[in-house]
């Protein structure tokens, strides 16, 4: 990773207007205890901006009802809607059918779809599971109750101190009783970019399937699901500038057609007798219920919204934010930075000297600053870099350098406080 | 938004730099170990009983400076109190922390009201509950307790931390 030079910084940053960026965003303009919030907290949740939370407004004042029943013109207009934005979301992700694009509520209720649409036909005693030390919690856990369902057994890639996964490790853990891996595509605690697009290959060419956890990733980059091969693509809507409630599975549809339902209800039915069920054809098999519909239609305008400004150059200027970042907070005495990889999104997980993150993120608030501060749901990352939890600055397209700035000197400011 | 940042008076700097009584007793009656599984923060609690008075008392552990103060306080003020009185202290310290203890009526916590800000941060009353909730497990011969063991005396919704 090249650091970009301090007397680069404004001409780098002048290719993208950030400030016209911020202006579509409302919640940006608020204030926090007085002070100009300085929102750093995306790895969480990321911000939502005008053109989604006006698209929810006309869906909800003019569009509304539900979908695949009626004949009545509303219920036509919202079921149209909603395939709509599904067919966005598979150009977003470049799948190439719009049936390989499951509607769910997050990228947790994804993953525990796969654990049991897949899992639990084709995972069976003395299987093996692959996951890696970095995985998010709800990586981690559906996996563990199919062991324990079936007796099989999870194997788990390390990793180095930089918060590199040990490729070596992960190619030697394959043998004859590996029938799954899941990995995430980016480190939601310390920002690493895993090299998933080999490991796939690596699976494949044993005959193992692999899920990618996206959480972290299809905000940050271009996605292209055909260009990887992976099998599920897992991602949430909520971190990706639209609502909650709503994520994203992609699954190969031969795949898909192959597992059972994980949810059992209306929509996913063909005909339905007391005797036996008819299931629905993907992608209305996984869709259970009546969908968070208007949640849906806000992800596809938040995809047109990120797409119009356009991943790559997302890509470029939150690596600007990072690079910037990494380096004023190098130059802190006292300052560890956790997480360390040469290929990084723009996560800047850090330690102060002396003082718990929670004191950390207290007073970064009183100065107007968000960060998360825990164990980002990923207690192995932090066991491996033995500290209880670490405090998150984690970047989206929308923060500026300024807001870099005001990340150093609240730190310098928690440092005085307990000098 | 309320001044958070009073919270972080130098009294309770202090004592998070230098705490006192830390450790642990070797030969206790009494101990008690605490967790908050939400952040990671665990403490434990030793003391020694002489009669109904609280001859001994230490705490150990990992935690942030809120908890770490309010522990070391804690052990500087119910040291060679009684037991009683240490228990109403308990239930005063919480019912400060979580906003329903009137600070201008009457009670006896005297320096400890310095925590009375953890009640505009609902994420950190945990923490400086945590050291209480241990104390009153230790009296009551709990091993080991949790800010989010529901069968606990002291468990109560107290915000999402």
């Amino acid at each position: 990773m090249k650091l970009v030079e301090p007397a680069l910084k404004p001409q780098l940053a002048s290719t993208f207007n950030v400030e016209r960026i911020r202006a579509d965003f409302p919640i940006l303009k608020l204030k926090v205890g007085g002070k100009p919030l300085v929102y750093l907290d995306n790895a969480a949740s990321s911000q939502m901006p005008r053109p989604v939370i006006d698209r929810l407004v006309r869906y909800q004042t003019t569009q509304h009802a539900n979908i695949n029943r009626a004949v009545h013109y509303l219920s036509e207009t919202a079921t149209s809607e909603y395939e709509e934005s599904r067919r966005k979301l598979q150009c977003f992700i470049n799948a190439s059918e719009d049936r390989e694009v499951i509607f769910t509520s997050g990228t947790t209720d994804a993953i525990n779809l796969v654990m049991h649409g897949y899992g639990r036909k084709f995972i069976g005693a003395g299987d093996e599971i692959i996951l890696t030390t970095l995985e998010h919690h709800s990586n981690i856990v559906p996996w563990q109750m199919l062991a324990e369902e079936k007796g099989a057994k999870i194997r788990v890639v390390p990793i180095n101190d930089a918060g590199e996964l040990l490729i070596d490790e992960y190619e030697k853990l394959f043998n004859e009783r590996t029938k799954f891996v899941g990995v995430m595509h980016v480190s939601n605690a310390l920002g690493t970019i895993n090299p998933v697009k080999h490991m796939i290959a690596f699976a494949h060419a044993r005959g193992v399937p692999v899920l990618i956890d996206g959480a972290q990733a299809a905000p940050h980059m271009k996605v292209d699901v055909q260009d990887l091969d992976c099998d599920f693509y897992a991602f949430s809507g909520h971190k990706l500038c639209g609502p909650t409630g709503i994520g994203i599975l992609y699954g190969k549809a031969a795949l898909l057609e192959r597992m059972q339902p994980f949810k059992g209800g209306g929509d996913m039915i063909l005909a339905v007798t007391f005797e036996k069920t008819t299931y629905n054809t993907i992608p209305h098999k996984f869709e259970a219920g009546t969908p968070p519909i208007a949640a849906a239609i806000g992800l596809g305008a938040a995809v047109d919204y990120l797409s119009a400004i356009g991943m790559d150059a997302i890509a470029a200027h939150e690596l600007d934010l990072l690079n910037y970042a990494t380096e004023q907070v190098n130059r802190m005495p006292g300052v560890r930075i956790i997480g360390t990889a040469s290929m990084k999104a723009a996560v800047l997980s850090f330690a102060i000297d002396g003082v718990h993150p929670h004191d950390v993120g207290t007073l970064l608030s009183q100065e107007g600053v968000a960060v998360r501060t825990g164990h980002h749901c990923a207690q192995p990352v932090m066991q491996r870099f033995k500290v209880p939890a670490t405090s998150r600055a984690s970047f989206a397209f929308y923060n500026s350098m300024a807001e870099v700035d005001a990340l150093v000197a609240g730190i310098r400011t928690v440092q005085k406080v307990f000098s | 938004m309320a001044d958070t940042k009073a919270l972080y008076q130098e009294v309770i700097l202090d004592h998070n730099k230098k705490p006192r009584n830390y450790g642990r007793l070797g030969n206790a009656s009494h101990k008690a170990e605490g967790h908050n599984p939400l952040c990671g923060d665990h403490l434990s609690v030793t003391l020694n009983l002489d009669g109904e008075r609280i001859d001994g008392i230490a705490f150990q552990g990992e935690s942030c400076a809120i908890c770490k103060a309010s522990a070391s306080m804690m052990t500087a003020t119910v040291k060679g109190r009684t037991r009683a009185d240490a228990e109403t202290l308990i239930q005063e310290f919480r019912d400060m922390a979580i906003g329903k203890l009137d600070l201008n009526g009457h009670h006896h916590l005297g320096r400890l009201a310095v925590f009375a800000g953890v009640r505009d941060l609902p994420t950190r009353v945990k923490c400086a509950i945590l050291p209480w909730h241990t104390l009153h497990a230790a009296f009551n011969s709990i091993a080991s307790t949790s800010t989010e063991a529901e069968d606990d005396l002291m468990h109560a919704p107290i915000g999402n931390a």
